[in-house]
């Protein structure tokens, strides 16, 4: 780029695979924006899409991307819109090749390059990496991979906003990535625009900060806002914020004229504050961001100002996102009704156990929540009502064991309940649950020089 | 005078394996200091016993007149193996603003 823009607009178009479809097409037409980021993956995602590849090596990233893409295709091209995207999940390549096929059909063939950035696929890599000393401890637990490896489903390291600068230098108008961490999709766009250097760890900070704001969708501009929510407006055509950022590193959070929702102080502090561990230390491939720096202020009606942001030098590590094979779980549901509805589904949950112990199933968990009673708020909930006045509450149960035989047995216990239990139960019209297997996530960290980011570039 | 969180402060939450985050935000900066006084670690590991196994620590955002809760041991070990409804711990955001703290009249 010869002469750089004063402000950069980066759009966050997707929060995760399943996000509102409407909302990257609102992004790229509603007003002017010069990247549109998409995050589509969550943790468990990579071992869904890993399946999918053994299964089918032309399969293994997040299909909806290729259909959202197809619809916003005509506008990115015809404006120079950029796209960021880890929708490559386990299969970049492929993700890349079905974008281009859909550019062709448009007939925007030569008119498109596409960028992917991989290397972060570890999979093939474990044994030879665990033989030379690489134990990928859990975090949590301290154990070594070992311990699961025979059951590992997929392994991918979380790569940073450097290869995404490095297609967009190249080039590439759409980069499609593998596991790049939500905040690279929007620092990388930064970053290549204002020729930031990747150890100015302010600037790096601040882009990771855009990067947390925008990455769950709209939870920055009115969703799943609980400050004064009941005033936030027509949230049915919300506007998914954007970031407007300058060379200096502070930026705005904004959104497209005449949509809905609200960006205000309040309800971007509760993002800032989403899934924040220790706030002096928010850990990227990138640098570490101090989030106890930022400042906030109103600068103007759905306009937020961000500054201040510091950051720290990036670690020498990376996260690794492992999945496995855990084993089987099941969740049972019936509903009880007024009087006594919570007392019988407390004694309908009694009998339940009976049954199961008299059975002698192995489960590592039996979990019972009351819902309508104390499932999201537990014991609390029931301190400041009369629980005699509630009018119904879902019994539900679930199970989790090794065993899948224990597990089957188990949703073959909670319709006899319906004749043969307490009384006033109905609402088991889903029929008997079904066993679901168990991907659990494993993280764990290795040395970055382990992990060699690579990008190609693909003419449409 | 006693006073629910909820009228003072509101709050978003999340998740990191079995650790659920709460963060506590006052609503008036004014109120910021009653938070830090009062809202302790050992006050919310108090207030959610019961509901998590493991301790709780706290971290103070001044800046943004928040409070940073991590809640250990709270989500049946949490993402896909929990059995929870809340499996990431998404509410536990409001099951903290039901607590009381004195205030002035």
């Amino acid at each position: 780029m010869s002469a750089r823009a004063a402000t950069v607009r980066v759009a966050g178009g997707q929060g995760f695979w399943g996000d509102w479809l409407e909302a990257p097409y609102r992004q790229v037409t509603g007003g002017p924006v010069d990247y549109l980021m998409m995050d589509y993956l969550a943790e468990v995602t990579m071992s869904i899409l890993q399946k999918q590849k053994s299964r089918d090596a032309t399969r293994g990233y997040a299909t909806d991307f290729v259909d959202q893409m197809e619809r916003i295709l005509p506008t990115v091209v015809e404006r120079g819109i950029k796209v960021t995207a880890n929708a490559g999940g386990v299969n970049p390549r492929a993700c890349a090749m079905a974008v281009a096929e859909v550019a062709r059909r448009l007939g925007l063939a030569r008119k498109l390059t596409l960028g992917v950035v991989t290397g972060d696929d570890l999979l093939g890599r474990l044994d030879g990496l665990i033989a030379r000393g690489h134990d990928l401890k859990n975090l949590d637990s301290g154990r070594p991979l070992q311990d699961v490896r025979d059951r590992v489903l997929s392994a991918n390291a979380y790569l940073g906003a450097a290869p995404v600068v490095e297609a967009l230098q190249r080039g590439a108008q759409v980069v499609i990535t593998g596991r790049v961490t939500d905040t690279g999709l929007t620092l990388g766009p930064l970053m290549h625009a204002f020729g930031w250097a990747p150890d100015a760890w302010d600037r790096i900070a601040a882009g990771t900060v855009a990067g947390h704001i925008i990455e769950c969708g709209a939870q920055a501009s009115g969703g799943n806002c609980l400050s004064d929510w009941k005033t936030i407006p027509n949230l049915a055509a919300v506007g998914y914020p954007i970031v407007e950022a300058r060379a200096d590193g502070t930026f705005d959070i904004v959104k497209h004229p005449g949509t809905g929702g609200r960006i205000d102080v309040a309800g971007v502090t509760e993002q800032l504050v989403y899934e924040m561990g220790d706030p002096r230390s928010y850990i990227t491939p990138d640098g570490v961001a101090d989030f106890t720096t930022i400042q906030l202020a109103q600068v103007g009606k759905d306009r937020v100002r961000v500054s201040g942001v510091q950051g720290k030098p990036a670690t020498d590590k990376l996260k690794v996102s492992i999945a496995y094979f855990y084993g089987y779980k099941a969740v049972g549901t019936l509903v009880y009704a007024w009087p006594d509805a919570l007392e019988k589904a407390q004694a309908a949950d009694t009998i339940l156990r009976q049954r199961l112990d008299a059975l002698g199933l192995e489960f590592d968990a039996i979990l019972t929540e009351f819902v309508g009673a104390n499932a999201t708020h537990g014991p609390l909930a029931l301190q400041d009502i009369d629980a005699a006045t509630i009018p119904e509450v879902q019994l539900r149960v679930g199970v989790r064991s090794r065993d899948k035989n224990a597990v089957d047995r188990f949703t073959r216990e909670i319709a006899p309940l319906i004749l043969n239990g307490p009384p006033s139960v109905t609402g088991f019209a889903g029929g008997r649950p079904k066993p679901e297997e168990i991907v659990a996530y494993w993280p764990a960290l290795i040395d970055k020089k382990m992990v060699e980011p690579l990008v190609e570039l693909i003419e449409a | 005078m006693k006073r629910k969180l909820v009228a003072l402060a509101h709050a978003r939450s999340g998740d990191k394996g079995d650790t659920a985050n709460v963060g506590l935000i006052a609503k008036k900066a004014k109120d910021y200091p009653l938070l830090v006084k009062q809202v302790t670690a050992a006050r919310v590991a108090r207030h959610f016993k019961g509901m998590i196994t493991g301790p709780v620590e706290r971290f103070e955002l001044p800046n943004l007149h928040a409070l940073n809760f991590l809640l250990h041991g709270a989500l049946d070990g949490g993402g896909t193996i929990s059995l929870k409804t809340d499996a990431q711990g998404k509410v536990f955001s409001t099951a903290l603003l039901r607590m009381e703290i004195e205030v002035k009249r």
